[in-house]
């Protein structure tokens, strides 16, 4: 699915991205730890094609392609999705109205035919289901005066409408109380198959309660420092980040 | 002295006018005709004219040699707004067009005719009223516009009335076989507690070039209530100032729209004044320019009396080689205490080869007041970018959703739905919206 080498990346002057490795296969479910500076949310945007970030050295491989070569909307095309931090507010176009565009573009660029108003209507519908979102929210503006844990809940619903085999999620979990957080990692967990991929970037353990990963990978100074089973989630949430830190310098 | 006019042109612009042939309100027309002889037209130093070299294309442009040729125009179908059930005044190159206007509005709910026959049949509500809230001293095409207008509209309504359906005002400049030069004129006087909607619209045809002054007078008189939206979207060669002048009474409100999107120079002088307590003045605006389009709006909030609130917002997308203007000035008398006050104007520029002057200009009297200006010009918010194309959304098309979310809010101070619709679709046809 995805084959991460040597990855670099640097920001202005600032290099972020020290040379990661990473391989995701289709159905694994990996998540990015790290504090604070680590480097988390500089993956997540390379991987989705944020332009601020240079990549200066290693290669992206996502089914056979390289990734680092697309636009950002032909690698959503090509089936990734990045849930956003912070979703954007965007006044004046509905929810609904931007995921049709969406959907459309994407199902055109597959050479699927386009969807017309009703069928539309009814792939939402069910979706809608699925992440258990109103449709009044998704009347309105797109998230704009939604709480975090609305804005959170938008963002598992497109990622649901757009049916992507590889999902990265950055920090959906930060600003979200217990019931939402709940509900967002249901949504997730339901569009999990044997077919797709999830890389949730998180800096606290909780989330991995209700997303179960395979994998645990530690970051620190841009680098995977560490790499484990969903146990050294719990290692981390007891033990804090220093101690890795302190191994690194050590090494 | 910014006088830029020769006094070659300036004659010429009164020797081409017939003073035998437009008799009504003779002596504001000479006195007028002496400030433009004293002052001319705005040149290039002038403070408010800095940025818009009107004066030079008028003079370089028109002849004024010729009376405007008789209109072949016998069909106003493509000028009106589709679906839209209003009271259409139309007028073709200066003239009110009896033939082509269409007043469904019953006689009790309001009174509109022709400013000439006004002259001649409601002497009183002209003499009250007209060149009352205009002042030529100020602008010279305001000025230019009380010397020569050829004619306008009276509209009243009377009190405690509602009138159902807007009136669509339409001037029509047909330069098909000439370039027509046009003066207008709109009196309205919205008595006590009653309501109106005014919509008008530009058009030129033809080739050739069109200047269009036009000065309007509007009345709002206690608890009355306008809705104003002007929609200018004109041909390429068509030069424009329209000074429009509301004043408000106690406890009125105001709502207006402005949309300019095409035409060579496009001028607009909007003051408010709020002469009255607790009145709303909404004043809303939109630029959306491409190719060398000039659109100008200099605007006054003028708050003379205590407790009262305004709120304005105008808004600019410059693409292409087009130039947009931002002049807004609030003035806060010493007496207008408890006043609200706000003003923002935001810009987006899309080619480096557009560009913007903005300038607020807030002058504030009275000592316990909440005012407030904004203005931003820049690019589109990358992240935002970023974040439609995150989903699969092309760049233009992003762009498109970006802008038209941007520009949605400016029409918030529109409430006829038909109106709404139809400036939507002209911000959809100018973004090439596809979604």
């Amino acid at each position: 699915m995805l084959s991460i080498k040597n990855l670099q990346a640097k920001i202005g002057d600032k290099q972020i991205l020290n040379g990661i490795n990473l391989e995701v296969k289709p159905g694994e479910v990996h998540a990015i730890m790290g504090p604070n500076g680590s480097g988390k949310s500089t993956l997540a945007s390379v991987l989705a094609g944020r332009e601020e970030f240079e990549v200066t050295g290693g290669e992206v491989v996502y089914n056979g392609k390289d990734l680092l070569e697309f636009s950002p909307e032909d690698r959503a095309r090509e089936g990734v999705f990045l849930a956003f931090q912070y979703p954007v507010e965007i006044p004046g176009v509905s929810t609904i109205n931007f995921m049709k565009t969406a959907v459309n573009q994407i199902r055109k660029y597959r050479g699927q035919e386009t969807l017309d108003a009703v069928s539309f209507l009814g792939l939402m519908k069910e979706k809608m289901k699925l992440v258990e979102i109103d449709q009044s929210l998704l009347n309105r503006s797109l998230n704009e005066g939604f709480s975090g844990g609305e804005k959170k809940r938008n963002e598992i619903f497109q990622m649901a409408m757009l049916e992507p085999k590889l999902s990265i999620l950055d920090e959906t979990d930060s600003g979200l109380d217990i019931d939402a957080l709940k509900i967002v990692a249901g949504g997730v967990n339901k569009l999990r198959s044997s077919n797709n991929s999830t890389i949730v970037v998180t800096h606290y353990q909780r989330l991995l309660e209700y997303i179960v990963p395979d994998f645990v990978h530690v970051l620190y100074k841009g680098k995977i420092v560490k790499s484990g089973g969903k146990e050294l989630a719990l290692e981390l949430e007891a033990k804090g980040y220093d101690w890795i830190k302190d191994e690194v310098a050590v090494a | 002295m910014s006088t830029a006019i020769t006094s070659k042109s300036l004659s010429e612009i009164i020797g081409s006018f017939s003073a035998a042939e437009f008799p009504e309100a003779t002596a504001s027309r000479q006195q007028a005709i002496r400030i433009l002889e004293s002052k001319g037209l705005p040149a290039g130093k002038n403070e408010e004219y800095r940025f818009t070299p009107i004066t030079r294309a008028v003079e370089n442009v028109f002849t004024w040699k010729t009376q405007n040729t008789p209109t072949e125009i016998t069909s106003i179908d493509p000028f009106l707004i589709e679906g839209l059930d209003a009271n259409v005044l139309v007028f073709v190159n200066g003239k009110f067009s009896q033939s082509l206007s269409k007043i469904i509005s019953p006689e009790n709910e309001i009174n509109v005719k022709s400013l000439r026959e006004a002259f001649d049949k409601d002497r009183e509500l002209v003499d009250s009223y007209f060149n009352k809230l205009v002042s030529p001293e100020t602008d010279s095409f305001a000025a230019l516009n009380t010397a020569f207008w050829q004619d306008g509209l009276l509209v009243h309504v009377p009190a405690n009335t509602v009138v159902e359906k807007p009136l669509l005002l339409l001037h029509i400049s047909d330069a098909a076989n000439a370039q027509v030069v046009a003066h207008t004129r709109l009196l309205a006087i919205i008595e006590a507690g009653s309501k109106l909607s005014i919509v008008e619209k530009f058009d030129t045809t033809g080739e050739q070039a069109s200047l269009h002054t036009f000065t309007e007078e509007i009345e709002i008189k206690e608890n009355a209530a306008l809705e104003y939206c002007k929609i200018q979207n004109d041909s390429g060669k068509a030069y424009q100032v329209i000074n429009t002048n509301i004043r408000q009474a106690d406890s009125s409100r105001v709502d207006t729209f402005t949309l300019t999107l095409n035409g060579q120079i496009i001028r607009n002088n909007f003051a408010i004044t709020i002469a009255g307590e607790k009145c709303e003045s909404h004043f809303n605006g939109l630029y959306m320019l491409t190719g060398n389009t000039l659109g100008d709006n200099h605007t006054v909030v003028d708050h003379q009396k205590p407790n009262s609130f305004s709120n304005e917002m105008y808004k600019g997308v410059l693409d292409g080689n087009s130039k947009g203007v931002f002049n807004g000035k609030i003035f806060v008398r010493p007496n207008a205490q408890k006043t609200n006050a706000f003003q923002s104007n935001r810009n987006i520029a899309l080619s480096s080869n557009a560009a913007i002057n903005t300038k607020p200009q807030l002058e504030i009297w009275a000592d316990d007041v909440k005012c407030s200006h904004g203005c931003t010009i820049g690019q589109l918010d990358e992240e935002a970018m970023f974040y439609l194309q995150s989903r699969g959304i092309d760049k233009s098309t992003a762009q498109a959703m970006m802008l038209y979310a941007f520009t949605a809010e400016t029409l918030n101070t529109i409430s006829n739905e038909t109106v709404k619709h139809y400036v939507d679709s002209l911000i959809s046809e100018r973004l090439h919206k596809n979604f």
